[in-house]
């Protein structure tokens, strides 16, 4: 069994190391994909990590959209590939409309970083599997532009078709609409979360493990699907 | 030199939390009276020669792609002579 995924790095990507360190620790492979390289070398999923794509200028993640890298992932996300984006990498996605919505300033204006609560929501997407729905899980936190929004009637069709995957519990951090920290596109495969699963999968270093479940979800789905053997 | 200006505002119903920040600000210097305030930008494009049709349109593609969130906001564009 091997599976590999790869990891983007844009300028200005922080968290492409512990993304590619989270996909070691779920027992796959990482492969380093670069911006400028349109091609995305046969990986089984990709991750778009968290930071600041070419310096979050103009907004967050809309110069990362148009890097080489991104034309080639868009078309995989339309046929089927698992992409997990993170923080900015969620941004990116929406940014690139494979995901609805966008991420906007916090609503108190001020960059958070915390240990957050979640509650899982759905576990049907590849890369939520291995939770339980109603599950709750402490991951950190860390963003100055992560408040979801969308307008209200795509905010009904994702509560309707269950494809919010996470929602802050106690305390919602930035302002997003309806609590929602992660969604999932109709199919399932292009999953977006605010707060970083990749920093909670060793205890040296996270809060928890919780973030781990993300990467052996992938694991998961990809022997389902038969894209490797178990 | 031609002068083409976009301008991109939030959405209405987007919270502004800059505006609100602003808003605050404002009522702390003193000036009463103002209901609500939206920030927004603007992106001067100098453009060498002439803004025919084509440019414009073309303009108009990447206002909407690049300079602007459809989602969350609105633009216009304005060629200054």
């Amino acid at each position: 069994m091997t599976f590999r995924v790869g990891v983007i790095t844009f300028p200005g990507s922080l968290d492409d190391k512990d993304a590619a360190r989270a996909v070691r620790l779920a027992g796959g492979e990482s492969v380093s994909l670069w911006h400028a390289d349109a091609n995305l070398h046969s990986v089984d999923a990709v991750v778009l990590p968290g930071g600041f794509s070419y310096g979050d200028y103009l907004r967050c993640g809309a110069i990362a959209k148009f890097a080489p890298v991104m034309e080639k992932l868009v078309d995989a996300g339309n046929g089927g590939l698992p992409i997990l984006g993170i923080c900015n990498g969620f941004q990116v996605l929406t940014e690139s409309h494979l995901l609805p919505g966008a991420l906007t300033r916090n609503d108190h204006l001020h960059f958070i970083c915390r240990d957050q609560k979640l509650r899982i929501e759905n576990n049907s997407s590849a890369w939520t599997s291995d939770f339980e729905v109603g599950e709750e899980i402490l991951i950190p936190l860390k963003n100055g532009e992560g408040g979801y929004v969308a307008d209200e009637k795509t905010l009904d069709e994702l509560e309707g078709e269950g494809r919010v995957i996470a929602r802050y519990l106690e305390i919602n951090p930035n302002g997003s609409r309806r609590d929602i920290a992660g969604i999932t596109n109709a199919r399932g495969n292009v999953v977006g979360i605010m707060p970083h699963p990749e920093h909670a999968v060793e205890k040296l270093t996270g809060p928890t493990t919780d973030g781990l479940g993300f990467f052996t979800s992938l694991l998961k789905s990809l022997v389902n699907d038969g894209k490797v053997s178990a | 030199m031609v002068s083409v200006v976009v301008y991109v505002k939030l959405k209405p119903e987007i919270l502004d939390p800059q505006g609100r920040a602003v808003l605050g600000a404002l009522g702390r210097l003193g000036l009463s009276g103002v209901a609500d305030v939206r920030q927004g930008k603007q992106f001067v494009l100098n453009i060498d020669g002439e803004v025919d049709a084509a440019k414009l349109a073309q303009i108009h593609e990447i206002a909407g792609t690049l300079l602007s969130n459809p989602v969350i906001e609105d633009f216009t564009v304005e060629v200054r002579p």
